[in-house]
């Protein structure tokens, strides 16, 4: 064990233990906020594997913007603020059951396919390193992917519109 | 650092990911464990990036289109589901059964 080993595995301990808090806990709110801590604790995660850019953007993007904005989901929707058990659905048992067993097939599957394999981590991938990546051979699915954006974005407005499946639009 | 730290990370976070997508209720908190899968691929883009030593960093270029992927996804999300509160006056994704055939009663 490396010291990037131990770091990355208390990091992956924060992250999994606040993301079973997300899929477990009774408050609404406490989930988003947890979900903040698994955010953090994976950019963390990023940093040790020395993928800067993915770290910050990881920061700025889900923690700055994805959970603010389901945070506004959850203040629209008028979801109960307190303690409240109408967040689970009644097929916990089955659905634990089908997680175990996603989480068992996929780790020893991974365990036993890169048993041993080693990476040096000694090259820091830095924004200007990624971003002339970004901007010389992936630019054209760069493009498609801000059109993609674009196209998410004309189309959630549209759907939230007020008058969208009211007596008056029909 | 040994690579399949990260990959077992990711498999135990995409399988948390998996539970609260079948176990929750709440189509809000649904999206959140469909964040948390989508996190879950991240890491391992990431990690075998890192490890093959990719000259194209199509590992961390993809991270990035899967987190902007992310960005749009929960937006469109979001707005369905404010749009179906606001026409049938719950998120609870088990009380949405207008599809069923009638006659077959859910559990």
């Amino acid at each position: 064990m490396t010291a990037q080993d131990v770091v990355f595995c208390l990091l992956g301990v924060v992250a999994l233990g606040s993301a079973l808090l997300v899929v477990t806990t009774r408050n609404v709110v406490h989930a988003a906020l947890w979900l903040v801590v698994t955010f953090g604790a994976v950019a963390g995660c990023f940093l040790v594997l020395t993928a800067e850019l993915v770290a910050w953007v990881q920061v700025l993007i889900y923690i700055g913007a994805i959970v603010v904005l389901l945070l506004f989901g959850v203040m629209l929707t008028r979801a109960p603020v307190g303690p409240t058990d109408e967040l689970d659905s009644g097929n916990r048992l089955l659905a634990a059951l089908v997680a175990a067993a996603t989480a068992a097939t996929l780790s020893v599957l991974s365990v036993q396919a890169f048993h041993g394999a080693f990476v040096r981590l000694d090259q820091p991938s830095t924004a200007a390193v990624i971003g002339s990546a970004l901007f010389r051979a992936w630019v054209l699915p760069f493009e498609v992917i801000s059109v993609l954006l674009l196209a998410a974005l004309v189309g959630a407005i549209t759907l939230a519109r007020p008058d969208v499946g009211t007596a008056g639009s029909r | 650092m040994h690579i399949e730290l990260a990959v077992v990370l990711a498999a135990l976070l995409f399988s948390i990911g998996v539970y609260g997508v079948l176990a929750r209720r709440n189509a809000v908190l649904v999206l959140m464990s469909v964040e948390l899968m989508l996190n879950a691929v991240n890491i391992n883009l990431v990690a075998f990036d890192v490890w093959l030593r990719d000259t194209l960093h199509s590992g961390q270029t993809f991270a990035l289109f899967v987190v902007a992927l992310a960005a749009a996804e929960v937006g469109v999300g979001l707005a369905i589901v404010v749009q179906v509160y606001r026409l049938r006056g719950t998120v609870a994704i088990d009380d949405l059964d207008e599809l069923t055939e009638p006659g077959v009663h859910r559990d």
